[in-house]
């Protein structure tokens, strides 16, 4: 019974849930990237030798990883519209602006923590051939951390596929909230949530796949 | 052999409360070799460090070819570039083949057409004996081919003077031989280096110079055959009975 009526709905609903994806991926998808670029800047930030930079890139880490990501995804939704209205920004982009800050905080301490990993003897050994520091960190320092990153990198990246559905709370168009539009009209909760829960673990799978395979490639030199 | 490659005045440099460096003032000059001995956790490294500001020192100068290095506001790559370093774990980088490893710094500094640059990167591999390994990552390489390679990348750049940081320690015994001949090879050429070393053989029949550094200072300096014949800093005398 239980699977024919799963069956019956997503014959019905599946343009809903398809929706659903969509938006889940989008929002993933300018999370990861934004959140890196985000991340690897406090993560240099909290690697400078310049003390005030240093203390405020802290800071930002402490705050984020030591309140909810739900308290976070509120205090945006309020606040930006509140305290910066002419950005005219809408709830989605408030949301999304917050999962952005937050996993950015997560992507830098896993940064640093590769960047570190990275032997001393190469930063010494790309300065003593007169490389500039930009080109020490990007061209010799970086590409090592990037090997040592990747496997809790995959980690934070399926954590936040699977955190984009707390935008479900403002009702941001994305997977949660297409259960939640199913379920209204269907009554049919379990089936509903069966089908969102299905979805959501292809794409996770998915995306182990993809990263297990970059890794694999990455380890190639060594 | 007037020319004046590094000079150091004064040089200190202190680790928290240790004082590695206790005031060391010497001057290399061009085409001289210099060998530098003495007991572990004397300040040879800290030393050799200082000169391409590896380490800053807490206090004193350094001058590359006349001009100070060590004041603030200077592009200290742009020295770096003039003074090679080869060191005791090669630190060669991992993520490049042995070619990468040798053209990066030549493309990216010095502007060096991709082609030119690895033509002169195969000429160097082949003086070596490190030509059939161009396009090997360094996880396939001995150890000793691991820090011929270091050399030849320093070599790349067309340093002045070459700095060797115990460039044999990590080698196993009978690679010790391939590296020795190779920086032997490069004195012969004229360059001008600095080696700090445990192998008295070696720098006793490579040096012009032996400079002995102890407790942060230079305790006695002079010839080979001079200073390992006839030293006369007490110090100098026990290192020497201990280790030869």
């Amino acid at each position: 019974m239980f699977f024919i009526k799963i069956g019956k709905i997503w014959q019905k609903y599946y343009m809903v849930f398809l929706r659903g994806l969509g938006g889940t991926l989008w929002i993933s998808a300018v999370t990861i990237v934004f959140g890196t670029v985000l991340g690897l800047l406090v993560a240099l930030l909290r690697m400078v030798r310049v003390k005030p930079l240093n203390a405020l890139a802290t800071a930002y880490v402490e705050l984020l990883r030591g309140t909810p990501v739900l308290l976070q995804l509120y205090f945006f939704w309020i606040g930006l519209p509140k305290f910066l209205p002419m950005l005219g920004m809408t709830d989605t982009q408030s949301v999304v602006c917050a999962l952005i800050i937050n996993s950015s905080a997560y992507i830098s301490e896993i940064i640093r923590a590769g960047i570190g990993a990275v032997d001393a003897g190469q930063w010494e050994a790309a300065r003593s051939v007169g490389l500039s520091e930009k080109n020490v960190f990007l061209r010799v320092i970086l590409p090592q951390a990037v090997k040592n990153i990747l496997p809790a990198m995959g980690n934070e990246f399926i954590s936040t596929v699977k955190g984009t559905s707390l935008a479900s709370t403002f009702f941001v168009p994305e997977l949660i909230t297409s259960y939640k539009t199913v379920q209204s009209a269907t009554f049919l909760a379990l089936q509903s949530l069966t089908i969102a829960g299905i979805i959501y673990f292809l794409l996770d799978l998915l995306l182990s796949w993809m990263l297990r395979k970059l890794e694999r490639r990455l380890q190639e030199s060594d | 052999m007037t020319d004046e490659v590094i000079r150091t005045v004064d040089l200190t440099k202190n680790f928290g409360s240790l004082e590695v460096l206790k005031g060391i003032s010497t001057v290399i000059h061009r085409g001289e070799v210099v060998s530098i001995i003495g007991p572990s956790g004397g300040g040879k490294s800290t030393f050799l460090r200082c000169l391409n500001l590896l380490e800053t020192p807490t206090s004193g100068e350094v001058y590359f070819q006349g001009e100070e290095i060590t004041g603030k506001k200077k592009n200290i790559a742009q020295y770096r570039r003039k003074i090679g370093m080869v060191f005791q774990n090669f630190n060669v980088f991992p993520n490049m083949t042995v070619l990468e490893n040798i053209t990066l710094a030549p493309i990216l500094e010095k502007k060096i057409p991709r082609k030119q640059a690895e033509e002169e990167a195969m000429a160097l591999l082949e003086r070596v004996n490190l030509l059939d390994k161009v396009n090997e990552y360094p996880r396939k390489l001995s150890g000793g081919q691991k820090q011929r390679l270091s050399i030849v990348r320093a070599m790349a750049m067309q340093p002045d003077v070459m700095l060797f940081d115990e460039p044999t320690s990590a080698l196993d015994p009978e690679m010790v031989k391939e590296v020795l001949n190779v920086i032997n090879d490069l004195v012969n050429s004229g360059m001008t280096c600095v080696i700090v070393t445990h192998e008295m053989g070696f720098a006793r029949s490579v040096s012009n110079r032996i400079l002995f550094i102890s407790d942060g200072v230079i305790k006695e300096e002079g010839s080979p055959e001079v200073l390992f014949a006839s030293p006369r800093d007490p110090a100098t005398r026990r290192f020497l009975s201990m280790v030869l």
